[in-house]
């Protein structure tokens, strides 16, 4: 089971790797996202730096909403998904292992570039370790949450962007703690603080490493019948 | 002993989903329905435009409360609707509780349109703005997402079975997560704007606000369960109209 489990995260991130458009392209759009907004709100560097993290966080979410799309999709339109869950592995674990594909090629990328656009946006250096630990701790959320809307949405035609409509409103709470950690040590509150978001935003990863794979499994087997 | 004694519980539901029943039973509770719905409405209207005071400090503007507090409850009370009826559909696989569910999510979203604009409304002479990015107002724009979000994969999905099996997992997710954003919420705002710019806390209701207030509520729930069963009774019309055009297309094929 655990041998199973492990080759389907193999095989995304192989899969991820070889067919491109996996984590490079998410760290490209992150990129193109961030730059897009020194151009939009203009380039004085103490208003670059207050809105940072929240910067940060809003493209973290676009790019992750943006891949939710493949997820499910191509194995759908192959008809892996239905061996997939015709399989011995629970759907649930299938999910699961899907999700932190997600995450390793779209999350993880992320949140190494983090530092280097938040040089780009003048961001306090003091506030990297919080920003990165913060949004390390939340990408496994967006991930976690974003399987849900793939598989409401899998064998919709165009359901990326009515994935991403379903799923931002959950997306929210992942924004809204791990905003607040960077900008709590940002300010230079007591680490209590910072460190009373991290807990909450942890606490919401859980939640969705609970509900993510349950909901998503339920959602596919409502599809693919 | 008659046979409906003799029945367990589940039975019992069981026997309300035949949509035949549901069609003869609500046919004649509408008619009640909409003159008790009506005549709250109309009273409380009466109450909360001409027969009550104004407040002292709000002036005639408070008489916009009496349809954005009850919109407001009936928004969550819809959204709890259709969370219930989800769960009964996935779990007992009742077919009305689909239809319900369904049915439910569009009224709610009207209830938290309308608790969104009258709010807005009475925000501009009360805060000088039509809307601030106060923790209550934000996760009731979220509800309304919530709301938006269902209805969009209802229509996206074009089989009704299994539109309806993905809608009442997303309205149980859902559900799950209201408290979740609705605390993330308040705690943001409190974390960077102390309750200076809204409290609840103002004038204590007076007895003859009261009034007007719980008139209007029960009309709005009044109201709120007459429109789900004509909508109940739309949906199972169409169902029935679907198969009736399925079966004709099926025969004019044989031909």
């Amino acid at each position: 089971m655990t041998h199973a489990f492990f080759a389907l995260i193999v095989r995304d991130l192989r899969l991820a790797a070889r067919i491109g458009g996996g984590g490079g392209m998410a760290v490209f759009f992150f990129l193109v996202v961030v730059a897009a907004v020194p151009l939009g709100i203009g380039p004085a560097p103490d208003l670059l730096a207050r809105i940072a993290p929240g910067m940060l966080w809003v493209a973290l979410l676009l790019s992750s909403l943006l891949t939710l799309d493949r997820l499910f999709h191509a194995d759908y339109e192959d008809g892996t998904l239905d061996l997939l869950a015709m399989g011995r592995v629970p759907l649930e674990l299938v999910v699961a292992a899907k999700a932190i594909g997600h995450f390793l090629t779209t999350g993880l990328p992320l949140v190494i570039a983090a530092p280097l656009l938040g040089l780009m946006l003048n961001l306090d250096v003091a506030a990297f370790p919080a920003l990165m630990l913060a949004m390390l701790v939340g990408a496994p959320a967006l991930s976690f949450l974003g399987v849900i809307g793939a598989g409401l949405t899998v064998g919709v035609r165009r359901g990326g962007l009515l994935a991403s409509l379903l799923v931002l409103p959950f997306y929210l709470p992942v924004l809204i703690f791990g905003v607040s950690a960077a900008r709590a040590a940002m300010a230079g509150f007591p680490a209590g603080v910072a460190g009373q978001s991290l807990l909450l935003l942890a606490a919401v990863t859980l939640v969705s490493l609970v509900i993510g794979p349950v909901a998503a499994a339920a959602a596919l087997r409502a599809n693919l019948r | 002993m008659s046979p409906m004694t003799s029945l367990s519980a589940s039975q019992r539901l069981q026997a309300f989903a035949n949509p035949a029943r549901f069609m003869a039973l609500s046919a004649r509770l509408l008619a009640p329905l909409w003159v008790v719905s009506l005549g709250f409405l109309g009273v409380g209207l009466y109450y909360a435009l001409f027969a009550s005071p104004p407040d002292y400090q709000q002036g005639e503007t408070v008489r916009i409360m009496y349809v954005h507090v009850p919109s407001a409850w009936l928004a969550m009370f819809g959204y709890s609707v259709m969370a219930m009826a989800s769960a009964v559909a996935l779990i007992f696989r009742h077919p009305l509780a689909d239809l319900c569910a369904k049915s439910a999510a569009p009224i709610g979203a009207a209830f938290t349109f309308l608790a969104l604009v009258t709010g807005a409304l009475w925000g501009k002479p009360m805060w000088g703005a039509w809307w601030v990015w106060d923790a209550r107002l934000t996760s009731v724009l979220i509800l309304f997402f919530l709301y938006l979000g269902y209805m969009a994969l209802w229509t996206a999905i074009e089989e009704p079975t299994r539109a309806a099996r993905a809608a009442a997992v997303l309205a149980l997710v859902g559900a799950i997560n209201v408290p979740i954003i609705r605390y993330s919420v308040d705690w943001w705002n409190t974390l960077h704007q102390p309750a200076s710019v809204f409290r609840m806390d103002g004038p204590t209701i007076a007895p003859e606000m009261l009034l007007p207030l719980a008139l209007m509520a029960f009309g709005f729930t009044f109201l709120f369960v007459t429109l789900l069963l004509v909508r109940m009774r739309a949906e199972i019309l169409r169902h029935r109209v679907r198969m009736l055009r399925l079966a004709q297309a099926a025969a004019r094929a044989e031909d």
